[in-house]
């Protein structure tokens, strides 16, 4: 295992750790600018699709994994960001200033409405968010001006500097447009996290009272970390609108939010690595589902297209086995399995061993 | 005036089973602090069991009995579940808890919908369709009957909380896990025995709501959502205080349905509970103080 020498305060809040670090992400971001001109156009879709869901994903990580806030009902903030984003570009606003303005749109909603949600806590404001979600999907008919009420509204295309960008007619380009946004929302995301306002999030999370007794103003700070998350999920919201070419109310429906949670909570709670893993298994399920059908149907001749609903069956039983034996998600599992590794072969079986832990209440009687 | 009454009956009827759904919440909040997001699923499989145990095509048993075995089976059931499923992450924190019924709920309806089918089935009762008429009002007997489960129901468990030794070892447990363990409490097994309980309150309000409407295995998640916002409109962790929040959001609901613009009535529940949370954040009946130090 490498061993970080720290010869100043500016280690300790360094982007990359070391150089390696940083040519592993080169590397990485390479791959990822190579990959759709390997792939077949359909599977670029797909992988578009997923560096959507990292956006959304990284959206709810700001909120539940680093301030420890749980919202059920993050898909009304990305239909938010989906129909402000569509309705901008139908005034006439150039798509390159109509996203950002979607999602600063949904942030400073977000962090109105966080302002009373957030004076609870625990249990009590994921179920507020829930209700949030199901009262959007509501408006989302009610409010036909702006959302074309149940018919829905279609995406314009895309057009920058004179280039125009499809879905269908040049899925490359919108992968780019997508790879480009995730790049640099990961990039703000990393550097949120090593600023105060990141490390006051932490310090929310880890517990209120030491944080207010640190000085930290902690409702400022919770609905500020709502809005940023509200503006991040918004930007997915207008780029999956893009990809979706049409949205009503029904593509944003309640299992989008519970989705969205699953997808934070397979990842790894508490790290932005963790959105992108569960943004994977989120995107390519359905994928290996299929696969893994056509390869029982061709091979065993078992046809389980015969059970609907099996996909979201066989995440459920995901989710379960990861919350039993690995509450820390597949990040979680990586850098145990990394450990493991770089240790070689000195490692012992309890490194890794969960404390024992009890329930205490938070009613006071 | 007759309008008002009649739409009062019949709201108080469909806030008994969201009472009686929030009950189960409540039953398992109050005894082990975990909140159960697949509530709305057990009461769906409460009501299947009851269909399949009931009806004609069936096992063709009588109601009470019907009623008694789908209980049972249920609870023992919910006992199974939290003995061999939930206990896994004893003492983890309420997230954790929270994501593990949900995803148990999207199994529970995946195997029902398999089961029993996608289509909507209703219960075959003897009093279905039985009306009793008076004063230009008309009253369905099966409300009577689910008015009066309900209330004999939520009074009984209040006792069994308030009155018992296992309903104070139960409140013990969720105040304080590890004191509990102090005072001689098996916590685990306490808490299997309150799940088992939540299992035979949501099989009886399946059954009452299959006896009233149709049921389909997608119904769960709504209408576990609904009662979740009558139990926290009740206060979570207050019994009468969950039957209160149930009948507050049935009536509102039909009132809603009645008079309001179309389309506000699947909101009103909802923006009644952002209200109480909002105004009063412990719900009305609340439980929850300032945490301190």
């Amino acid at each position: 295992m490498k061993v970080h020498f720290k010869a100043s305060y500016d280690d300790d809040i360094r982007l990359f750790e070391d150089r390696a670090r940083l040519l592993k992400y080169a590397v990485l971001l390479g791959l990822m600018c190579a990959l759709p001109f390997v792939v077949s156009d359909y599977l670029t879709g797909e992988i578009t699709l997923v560096l959507i869901w990292c956006i959304a994903g990284m959206g709810l990580m700001i909120l539940a994994g680093h301030t420890g806030q749980v919202s059920l009902g993050h898909a009304a903030f990305l239909a938010m960001g989906a129909f402000s984003n569509l309705w901008f570009m139908e005034q006439g606003i150039p798509f390159l200033l109509a996203l950002p303005m979607a999602a600063i749109f949904t942030g400073v909603v977000g962090a109105i409405i966080a302002l009373p949600i957030l004076r609870l806590s625990g249990i009590y404001l994921a179920i507020a968010t829930i209700a949030l979600s199901i009262i959007v999907e509501d408006v989302a008919i009610i409010a036909e001006p702006y959302t074309g009420g149940v018919m829905g509204v279609f995406a314009p295309p895309i057009e920058i500097f004179g280039t125009m960008i499809d879905r269908y007619g040049t899925p490359k380009l919108f992968y780019f447009l997508c790879l480009v946004c995730t790049v640099l929302v990961t990039l703000a995301y990393a550097n949120l996290l090593r600023s105060a306002t990141g490390r006051s999030f932490l310090a929310v999370r880890d517990s209120e009272v030491s944080a207010r007794a640190l000085g930290v103003n902690v409702t400022r700070t919770k609905a500020l970390a709502f809005g940023l998350s509200c503006a991040v999920t918004g930007l997915a919201g207008g780029l999956y609108a893009h990809f979706v070419q049409i949205v009503n109310y029904e593509s944003f429906l309640i299992l989008i939010s519970i989705t969205m949670v699953l997808q934070v909570v397979i990842g790894g709670l508490g790290s932005i690595h963790g959105a992108f893993f569960g943004a994977i298994v989120v995107g390519l399920l359905p994928q290996g589902i299929a696969i893994v059908r056509d390869f029982l149907q061709g091979t065993a001749g078992i046809d389980i297209s015969a059970y609907p609903g099996l996909d979201t069956a066989v995440f459920a039983a995901i989710i379960i086995v990861f919350i039993v034996y690995e509450p820390q998600g597949l990040y979680g599992f990586y850098r145990k399995v990394k450990a493991q590794w770089e240790l070689f072969p000195l490692a012992r079986r309890d490194m890794f061993k969960r404390s024992k832990s009890y329930l205490k209440t938070e009613r006071m009687r | 005036m007759a309008d008002v009454l009649q739409l009062l009956i019949g709201g108080i009827a469909n806030g008994c089973i969201y009472g009686l759904v929030a009950l189960g919440f409540v039953l398992i909040y109050k005894a082990s602090e975990a909140v159960n997001f697949a509530q709305g699923d057990m009461l769906m499989l409460g009501a299947f069991l009851g269909i399949t145990f009931i009806n004609a095509n069936g096992a063709d048993l009588p109601f009470i009995i019907g009623l008694v075995a789908a209980a049972l089976v249920l609870g023992a059931f919910s006992y199974a579940l939290d003995r061999f499923v939930l206990r896994a992450i004893f003492g983890q924190p309420q997230f954790a808890m929270v994501i593990l019924t949900i995803a148990l709920g999207f199994i529970l309806r995946f195997f029902a919908g398999t089961y029993f089918g996608y289509d909507p089935v209703s219960l075959e009762t003897p009093f279905a369709g039985d009306v009793w008429r008076f004063a230009g009002i008309s009253i369905a007997v099966v409300d009577v009957i689910i008015i009066f489960a309900t209330c004999a129901l939520t009074f009984s468990l209040w006792l069994f909380f308030g009155r018992t030794r296992l309903g104070m070892a139960m409140q013990a447990s969720s105040q304080n896990q590890m004191a509990a363990y102090y005072m001689g409490i098996p916590v685990k097994r306490v808490n299997s025995i309150v799940w088992g309980l939540s299992g035979v309150v949501s099989a009886i309000a399946g059954v009452l709501f299959a006896a009233k409407g149709a049921i389909e295995p997608a119904v769960g998640l709504l209408f576990g959502i609904k009662a979740f916002a009558a139990a926290v409109i009740g206060g979570f962790g207050s019994l009468p205080g969950a039957l209160m929040g149930g009948l507050l959001i049935g009536v509102v609901e039909q009132f809603a349905a009645r008079y309001a613009p179309s389309g506000s009535a699947q909101i009103a529940p909802y923006a009644l509970m952002l209200l109480v949370l909002i105004l009063r954040p412990g719900g009305l009946f609340a439980q929850i103080a300032q945490k301190k130090v």
